[in-house]
């Protein structure tokens, strides 16, 4: 070999031998979720630190609009493509279940023993078939928002304690004009669409003695006396104490920032939303009680392993699961996005239930229920079609409910065939 | 081989073999895009698949399923409803503008192109105006407009009973503008002659516009008949983007069939049943357009 040959051989050798060893450990994932502001943000702070923790893996963060997530991630992942960890709504489970989009978690990265002494006890829904689906990092509850300066005008001091100060409240928040039409409505309502469905659901029907579904959730059970009073206690509020109409200032978040709504239902991820106004002096206040029993719905957004991650992607995956689930995560998601830690330790601290905002909501999670959704439209739209009927067409609470409850009851029938 | 086989074929076999090769292309085309994925319909019509599972044959119980969903039946007379009241008016106005707009000359095309700019808008900007519009007080023009002159504000896109006729007309207005240019061609196609014969026997105007212009325009009618027929069938975009969460509220009052398909297909993930009921549609359509053609063919 001469000397001209020599050096251009041990180059190229160390290259291949550099080349080869980034190879092995180079592993890319991808991350998908909705864009949101605040999200995206926490998102890419929690990549930041995971790949400075791992290095030679790499995250690709991919994010577009809530309307498309869905349908986006079922085509990319039927197509071979797609997010290794992807975020889903909670009720999306089952669908994205079914459809074979998602992979159990394992066991040994996950154990159960652990999920189940460290996370909200709400969190077992995503427990399906054995598994755990998916995790957590930030959950949700409802409070009440109300505008300081209206109830001060109105000489009201506190949020309302119960449904009937809440009813009354109402009544003397709002302002009409000479004909009739609203100026500021008492209470913000939005005929079921918004948060407002899981409200008749999951609180209002408690409140008055029912329950929404069977205790195995296969059958709807809002259909009796005690979703009656709720839904007429939720429809009074346009038919009889004529306090608001639903498409008021188009929807009651709208209503609210415009300082037009004396109250609205809302969760804790609207904070951020209405600190931006800032003529709009409010408070939170935890959902109002009856009979002295109080009751909150609470919701999440989980991350789940999508079933195409295999291998080092996988073992990356569930690394990066670890990470986005863990405390430190858990607090910056507070800090960040404003939703709340999914594990009592780091939620329920003196601290945050002190806080004037997340208090309420951290202290409704105490008493908090997550709907087990089998497929979240139609069983959302059969709220909002029982509202329809009593504010639209005058049919009676007892009948609407037993109607919409045929409706999704075959909602829930059609998942248990499967 | 080839070019001996070539040179034995005469003029007209060359000719019609290049004709067939350009035609190939397009054929190709629409065989691919058009025509496979719609035979493919009616075979995914007959499964219980959800986009990523395993197909299930099912035969017929997609269709069964669908005939006994009475919310089918609201939405298939709602479906209706938009063409068979969208149409005559649409067709009424577009009419009595274009007949009009035909008889003066200053300003004409300025006033035309007013007309047509609607057309060329993005339905779903235009449906999110038009939402706003029927907002109620205090921001919705409309009801500040009625509650000023004495009119109780009104529902609208809130109302089971309003909602499809809000609905319906901004897909009339947007609509318009097409209908009323092809009627204007189609009434200065009809002879100048015919009219001055009319003319000198004397013809009032209101009997050359019933004797001559719209027997004359027939096939006109005919064409824009159809043509807009089908857009109200396929209504999707004004109803998507004017009701609550795009769900053809209130209580389904305002939902065309379309609406119905995307919902069993991208937020149900029940491909099957959205196939069935596309072979509905395409049935519906069919038999509207096969119609047609018997209308074009009998002598006017």
């Amino acid at each position: 070999m001469n000397r001209y040959m020599k050096k251009p051989i041990v180059a190229l050798a160390a290259g291949i031998v550099a080349l080869s060893a980034s190879l092995a450990s180079a592993v890319e994932i991808e991350y998908w979720q909705y864009t949101y502001g605040s999200r995206v943000k926490a998102i890419d702070a929690l990549i930041e630190t995971f790949e400075a923790a791992n290095p030679g893996i790499t995250v690709k963060h991919t994010n577009f609009p809530y309307a498309d997530y869905r349908k986006k991630v079922a085509i990319a992942v039927s197509a071979g493509d797609g997010p290794d960890v992807v975020q889903l709504y909670y009720g999306w489970l089952n669908d994205y279940r079914d459809s074979g989009l998602l992979q159990p978690l394992s066991k040994e990265a996950f154990p159960h023993a652990s999920i189940e002494s460290e996370f909200f006890p709400m969190v077992s829904t995503m427990k399906v078939d054995g598994d755990y689906w998916g995790l957590p990092t930030a959950v949700r509850a409802l409070a009440l928002f109300y505008n300081k300066d209206l109830f001060a005008a109105a000489g009201l001091s506190g949020a309302p304690e119960t449904l009937d100060q809440m009813v009354e409240y109402a009544k003397k928040l709002t302002k009409k004009d000479s004909g009739g039409n609203y100026e500021v409505v008492g209470y913000a309502t939005d005929g079921g669409a918004g948060q407002e469905h899981h409200f008749m659901r999951e609180v209002l029907t408690r409140l008055f003695g029912g329950a929404p579904y069977s205790d195995d959730g296969t059958k709807v059970t809002y259909n009796d006396a005690a979703g009656a009073k709720a839904l007429k206690y939720l429809t009074d509020f346009q038919m009889t104490h004529k306090t608001g109409a639903s498409g008021f200032m188009n929807r009651g978040q709208d209503a609210f920032k415009a300082g037009k709504a004396g109250m609205v239902l809302d969760g804790s991820f609207r904070i951020n939303t209405f600190k931006k106004v800032e003529e709009l002096n409010f408070g939170i206040a935890e959902l109002p009680g009856h009979e002295g029993n109080r009751y909150n719905f609470a919701s999440y957004w989980i991350n789940g392993i999508s079933s195409k991650a295999e291998g080092e992607k996988l073992a990356a995956a569930n690394k990066f699961l670890q990470h986005i689930t863990n405390d430190a995560a858990m607090q910056l998601w507070l800090d960040t996005v404003g939703e709340l830690p999914a594990k009592p330790a780091i939620a329920l601290t003196d601290e945050n239930q002190a806080h004037p905002y997340f208090g309420p909501f951290i202290r409704g999670l105490g008493y908090a229920t997550a709907t087990a959704f089998k497929s979240e439209k139609p069983q959302r739209q059969a709220i909002i079609d029982a509202i329809d009927m009593v504010t639209l067409q005058g049919v009676s609470p007892s009948d609407a409910l037993n109607k919409v409850a045929k409706d999704e009851q075959e909602v829930l029938d059609d998942y248990y065939d499967n | 081989m080839f070019v001996s086989f070539w040179n034995k074929l005469s003029i007209n076999q060359k000719l019609a073999i290049t004709a067939w090769l350009f035609l190939a292309v397009p054929i190709a085309f629409y065989v691919t895009i058009r025509f496979y994925p719609t035979f493919e319909a009616f075979y995914v019509s007959t499964l219980k698949w959800n986009l990523l599972g395993a197909k299930k044959y099912i035969g017929l119980r997609n269709y069964e399923k669908i005939f006994a969903d009475e919310d089918f039946w609201l939405v298939l007379l709602n479906t209706f409803k938009y063409a068979g009241v969208g149409v005559p008016i649409s067709l009424f106005l577009a009419f009595i503008i274009a007949y009009f707009l035909n008889e003066i000359n200053r300003w004409h095309d300025f006033i035309r192109a007013l007309y047509f700019i609607p057309f060329l808008t993005t339905a779903v900007a235009m449906a999110w105006v038009w939402k706003w519009f029927y907002q109620p007080m205090p921001i919705g023009y409309i009801n500040y407009f009625l509650t000023s002159v004495g009119i109780p504000a009104q529902p609208f896109l809130k109302s089971v009973h309003q909602g499809l006729y809000a609905i319906m007309a901004p897909a009339v207005w947007a609509g318009l503008g097409f209908q009323v240019i092809i009627f204007i061609a189609g009434i200065r196609a009809i002879p100048q002659s015919y009219y001055e014969a009319a003319e000198i026997d004397g013809a009032g105007r209101w009997q050359i516009l019933r004797e001559i212009t719209l027997p004359s325009l027939k096939p006109t009618v005919i064409f824009l008949t159809v043509v807009s027929t089908i857009g109200f069938l396929r209504i999707f975009d004004q109803v998507y983007s004017m009701t609550t969460n795009g769900s053809g509220g209130p209580l389904n009052t305002t939902k065309p069939l379309v609406l119905m398909i995307y919902e069993f297909a991208f937020d149900e993930f029940k491909l099957g049943r959205a196939a069935a009921l596309t072979v509905i549609l395409f049935v519906i359509l069919l038999v509207i357009s096969m119609f047609q053609l018997w209308l074009m063919r009998k002598k006017p």
